[in-house]
């Protein structure tokens, strides 16, 4: 047959053929039982052109009401942010795109610069003494934060703030699971962690205290007297935080965090239906030995040429097998180029600029939809999020929302039974004064 | 070649400059101290880069000039299946219906992105003859350790919860070992033969009641098909063990077995290797796994299914489930791209894959098998492995071969993997290269063999075409330096 991905003549296969000393291709599989030989075709559908295929795809593609045509306040974890747009031009290079892991780092000297400025980067944003190459996401890299904090301290207890995304908790309980680690959810008060719970719930077996900085609530913790507590327990503090936020916020590293994870969708990464992201994983020195996944090391070459290798691999699956830190092999790394364009781009004024609109954007949401004689739930400073009591069923609501073209926001009463007919709205720098006052009218009238 | 040190971002970064454009705030502007305690506001701005747009494309576009894909020329590297990555799979994962949907939107407004990871699951079962499909886990290693977490669920929901052992052959990836432990279980490693398979007796005398399970690789890592694979699976079977199929050499059987049928009980597969989602320089990556019916109660959270309406839904209500292995759905961009890539091979398509990718692995394999040592001397699949052993008499050992192929464009092959092969060098061609590119390969291989005999310096010297020569990965290490700081 001829495929356009598949090379061979005929003429090659018979000279190959002649070379192997074998009459057919068949023969070459003659070492699989007959008893569990698969014969005939896959019964899948049938192989479509290009140009087919490609309007095949983007007509199923328009049963999805997306983000561009439509204005979100869904948020929730993944966010609708400004996306520079030489951001997928520097990720469609391909010689970016369609390498590996880069184990030769003589070939590999752009991947491994470009991930030794991802970790410089995002070190600098978490205030941490260094990142690692990246994780799957935001709540796989908590996971395995929580895990090295119960390797760490030899303690098999973690307490975990409600206030951590949801989804983030339930990744996090099934990977303790697997380490018969304990998970204790830590409750809230007004919109962030009770202080004073924690302070009950902790003990001498806690490896771990997670919170999250801004929280699921779009609040403000404060990290310092959390970290405290676990610190006087001899417990290792790890936050969870969303990067962009921490242009303006204190960085969980001045705040006490022994290792802080997240995602970094937020900077330039597409929704992409919940993935790819980009997890990232932060720590001190202390614990620089124990991180999961790849590290890139700056070195010199022979004659002292400054260059890039994957270093301190005695820690990872491929070298140590099953007393390795972590399971991870691939990781994020094109997400990690997207982030580091990104944060390249807005730099070190834009990061600050935009989480700056961030909160005042939020701000407007939030008295907007108090002078409409909407409740908003928890008070103080928010970052992103906002929650909106709502007479009506939210779901009921977004119906009618989505009808207007506007995604409307993340249904509290999913994951948190005291919050029925609350709902998570989320406001970026993308969404305008008009927008806002869009939605606050709109289910001011659907609440009706 | 550039001689000079590549700049870091950091070292051309000059205060003032901005590479960002962003709409000028429409709401008034607040004042973060009145709504938040000062230790909360930031008082050091991050050291990010001050650049040009320019700035910016100029210095990522020279970073990639010193970076080696699929694109730039041959990658051989075994069990890594570097084929060519279709230019529609990122058209396609770009659309904007694809790439700018919000994994919590109401169901009603993503039922094209749930029908199409639907058809994927679906297509993925009759691929691997297994009964159930789940698209969540985000890279290879991921799905080892969702598999195991739900053979270890199986074993407690039967009241066997001390089946802590979990067996892995010599030849296995250091992921299999990882995964286990992650999963909370005890690794056991059995032996090869004299064939380059699984020992069979030393699997008889570590089987027993605390066998939770078999991971195996088939064809393994030396490119071989596990021919007692009936007799292993029974012999785990036989003791109330599951047999765990490591998918990420999935490229070489397609059409020809299926995990199903070859009596395993749940298979990872990499969608970013045999189905052609870019590699990434290192992720992402996209692990499905495939189980029997036995175990799909256990599956992780949200399972998608089709509704009797035909509409597409996300169940929750799975009381036996082990949870929740990822926030959201898995590496869906990723699977976009698989399912471009199956619906453009189609099933003549991914047979032909598979014959493709074992005949040239095989031709490449006798071509060299003159020059270089082949312990193992049968019909490969989709890949081979060579030992260096003969060079390495003559002083010029596996890393070298590898180095001194660079300075002929290629990507060298996996080294010194697998471990039961002295000095190993693993090839993998795929299925996309052209006998041309073959034959030049080879051709180079001889080379490099007839140079270790005759000059061996140029071998051991190499590389000597690179941006960078062989770097000091013992001072990386000893005196890490993992970010930049300014001077």
């Amino acid at each position: 047959m001829k495929h356009r991905y598949l090379p061979m003549t005929e003429q090659d296969k018979q000279e190959m053929l002649d070379v192997i000393g074998v009459s057919s291709v068949d023969e070459l599989f003659g070492d699989i039982p007959e008893k569990v030989r698969f014969k005939g075709l896959y019964d899948i559908k049938d192989a479509k052109s290009e140009s087919a295929l490609l309007k095949e795809l983007t007509a199923l593609a328009a049963k999805n009401k997306d983000t561009n045509a439509n204005v979100s306040f869904l948020g929730a974890g993944v966010y609708n942010h400004y996306k520079p747009i030489i951001v997928d031009h520097v990720i469609s290079r391909s010689e970016f795109y369609t390498a590996y892991t880069p184990y030769q780092p003589e070939i590999s000297q752009g991947e491994l610069q470009a991930i030794f400025e991802f970790q410089t980067m995002i070190a600098e944003l978490t205030g941490m003494d260094l990142a690692n190459s990246s994780m799957y996401d935001g709540g796989t890299a908590l996971a395995e934060a929580g895990m090295l904090a119960a390797g760490h301290t030899r303690r098999k207890k973690i307490l975990v703030s409600e206030t951590v995304h949801p989804e983030y908790r339930d990744v996090v309980a099934t990977y303790a699971y697997g380490q018969s680690i304990e998970i204790v959810t830590v409750p809230h008060k007004d919109g962030v962690t009770d202080v004073e719970a924690l302070k009950e719930q902790i003990d001498d077996n806690t490896a771990a205290v997670i919170a999250q900085y801004p929280n699921f609530f779009g609040q403000i913790e404060d990290l310092q007297v959390i970290g405290d507590i676990a610190h006087e327990a001899k417990s290792l503090f790890v936050v969870s935080s969303n990067p962009l936020s921490l242009g303006v916020l204190t960085p969980p590293g001045k705040l006490g965090a022994d290792i802080c994870v997240g995602d970094a969708q937020v900077f330039g990464i597409s929704e992409a239906f919940g993935g790819p992201h980009c997890g990232f994983f932060a720590v001190t020195t202390k614990l620089m030995r124990k991180v999961p996944g790849r590290l890139v090391g700056e070195t010199v070459d022979g004659e002292g040429r400054r260059g890039y290798v994957l270093t301190l691999q005695a820690r990872e699956q491929h070298i140590r097998r099953d007393k390795a830190t972590s399971n991870i092999c691939s990781n994020q790394a094109l997400l990690a180029l997207a982030a580091s364009v990104a944060m390249t781009a807005l730099g070190k004024q834009g990061v600050r600029e935009m989480a700056m609109q961030n909160i005042a954007k939020t701000r407007y949401a939030k008295n907007a939809f108090e002078a409409a004689g909407f409740t908003v739930a928890f008070q103080g400073a928010h970052f992103n999020e906002i929650v909106v009591k709502t007479n009506k069923c939210v779901k009921e609501i977004n119906k009618g929302l989505i009808d207007k073209g506007i995604i409307g926001g993340y249904p509290l009463s999913q994951t948190y039974d005291s919050l029925k007919n609350h709902v998570l709205i989320a406001v970026t720098e993308l969404r305008t004064k008009e927008e806002i006052d869009a939605l606050v009218a709109e289910m001011g009238a659907l609440n009706a | 070649m550039h001689n000079e040190n590549q700049s870091l971002i950091f070292e051309i970064s000059k205060e003032g400059r901005v590479g960002y454009s962003l709409e000028a705030l429409d709401v008034p502007e607040v004042d973060l101290a009145d709504l938040l305690p000062a230790n909360l506001v930031r008082a050091e701005a991050a050291e990010l880069p001050e650049v040009s747009e320019l700035d910016i494309m100029r210095h990522y576009t020279a970073l990639s000039r010193r970076n080696h894909g699929v694109d730039s020329g041959f990658y051989p590297l075994g069990s890594c299946t570097m084929k060519y990555n279709p230019k529609i799979n990122e058209a396609v994962a770009r659309i904007s219906g694809f790439a700018n949907v919000h994994p919590l939107q109401d169901e009603s407004t993503v039922q094209g992105a749930m029908e199409l990871l639907y058809d994927l699951q679906t297509s993925l079962v009759e691929i691997t003859g297994m009964d159930e499909v789940t698209l969540q886990p985000a890279a290879g290693a991921h799905g080892e350790w969702t598999a195991l977490m739900m053979i270890r669920a199986f074993h407690e929901a039967n009241g066997e919860g001390h089946r802590n052992k979990v067996i892995v052959p010599d030849s296995a990836h250091g992921t299999n070992p990882a995964s286990a432990t992650v999963a909370g279980f005890e690794t056991i490693t059995v032996k090869s033969d004299e064939n380059g398979l699984v020992d069979i007796e030393d699997l008889r005398k570590v089987v027993g009641a605390d066998t939770a399970a078999l991971m195996l690789t088939n064809p393994n890592t030396l490119g071989l098909f596990e021919e007692n694979i009936i007799e292993m699976a029974e012999l785990i079977h036989s003791v109330g063990g599951k047999v765990y199929y490591d998918g990420a050499n999935l490229n070489a059987v397609m059409s020809k077995a299926r995990p199903g049928d070859m009596g395993f009980d749940c298979v990872h597969l990499n969608l970013h290797k045999t189905f052609t989602g870019p590699h990434g320089g290192g992720g992402p990556g996209s692990g499905p796994v495939g189980v029997k019916a036995d175990l799909i109660p256990f599956l992780p959270k949200p399972v998608l299914v089709r509704t009797e309406e035909g509409t597409y839904h996300f169940d929750y209500d799975r009381p036996q489930s082990i949870g929740r292995v990822k926030p959201y759905y898995g590496n869906f961009g990723i699977n976009v791209r698989a399912y471009t890539y199956i619906r453009t091979m189609g099933p003549d398509g991914l047979k032909a894959v598979t014959e493709y990718a074992v005949l040239n692995a095989n031709y490449m394999m006798r071509r060299l098998e003159p020059f270089y040592d082949l312990p193992y001397n049968r019909h490969c699949k989709h890949e081979f492995v060579l030992s260096g052993r003969r060079q390495k008499k003559l002083g010029v050992r596996t890393l070298d071969i590898a180095k001194r192929l660079l300075d002929f464009g290629y990507h060298p092959p996996t080294t010194y993997f697998p471990l039961n092969v002295e000095e190993a060098l693993m090839i993998e061609p795929t299925e996309t290269e052209s006998k041309e590119t073959l034959d030049a390969f080879c051709d180079v291989m001889i080379q490099i063999a007839k140079e270790a005999e005759e000059n061996p310096s140029i071998v051991q010297e190499a590389p000597h075409t690179t941006v960078v020569s062989r770097l000091d990965e013992t001072r990386a290490a000893r005196t890490p330096v993992l970010r930049y700081q300014k001077a």
